[in-house]
């Protein structure tokens, strides 16, 4: 089983990655995903994160199948 | 209520009164409250030529679902219309309309307003502009 992870917006285009999926290898954190896929890159100011659509905080746990996604402030409307 | 994510632009009194002939609540209400956003040629000192608006396909529409869902528990609505354009907008396009329908104007005003805001603060949008001399993405937004 993977995790898909996805990037969006400045995050996106910073990080040269839109999506990558991760072998679920066991119980993790949205953060551990973070540093994972970025190589321990530090963590952006103000941060957004979201599993399977619904946002969440770094500390929230992901398991296998899950959708995580990383993207900065919103500015929509 | 109705919500709608396009990438093509679209005429927001049109859509109001389009959506609002096809109301089951025809002589229910006796308010509507009708917002829209409208992309400005200017931003933070600088002539702005484009705008891309990226969004979150699935968690936009989820959350803009959940919103509109608080705003029928939390006030006494008859209907509720958002649309929200994404992909490539020009000066003067709408972007955001935001329509709400109740008996009585408090509902109608408060609504939107909670709705506007929820929408502003938290769904899964990105706008990036397009200078004169490259483009950039928006930070934040203004305060409401």
């Amino acid at each position: 089983m993977v995790i898909q992870v996805r990037f969006f917006a400045s995050l996106r285009e910073s990080l040269k990655l839109s999506d990558c999926a991760l072998p679920f290898e066991s119980a993790m954190t949205v953060e551990q995903v973070w540093n994972k896929v970025t190589n321990n890159q530090p963590l952006p100011a103000n941060l957004l994160c979201a599993v399977n659509m619904e946002y969440v905080s770094l500390q929230d746990a992901v398991k296998a199948g899950d959708e995580v996604a990383f993207f900065p402030p919103v500015t929509g409307g | 209520m109705h919500i709608e994510i396009r990438n093509t632009a679209f005429e927001p009194y049109q859509a109001v009164q389009a959506y609002q002939d096809k109301l089951a609540a025809a002589g229910q209400y006796g308010a509507t409250a009708v917002f829209v956003g409208t992309m400005r040629d200017f931003n933070e000192g600088d002539d702005v030529k484009a705008m891309e608006l990226e969004h979150y396909p699935g968690m936009t529409e989820n959350y803009l679902a959940t919103i509109s869902q608080q705003a029928e528990q939390r006030w006494s609505l008859l209907d509720s219309l958002i649309i929200h354009r994404v992909g490539e907008l020009w000066p003067n396009d709408p972007i955001v309309l935001v329509a709400v329908w109740s008996a009585h104007r408090k509902d109608a005003f408060e609504a939107s307003r909670y709705l506007m805001e929820e929408l502003k603060s938290k769904a899964p949008f990105w706008k990036k502009e397009h200078l004169t001399d490259g483009h950039r993405w928006v930070e934040h937004n203004t305060p409401g």
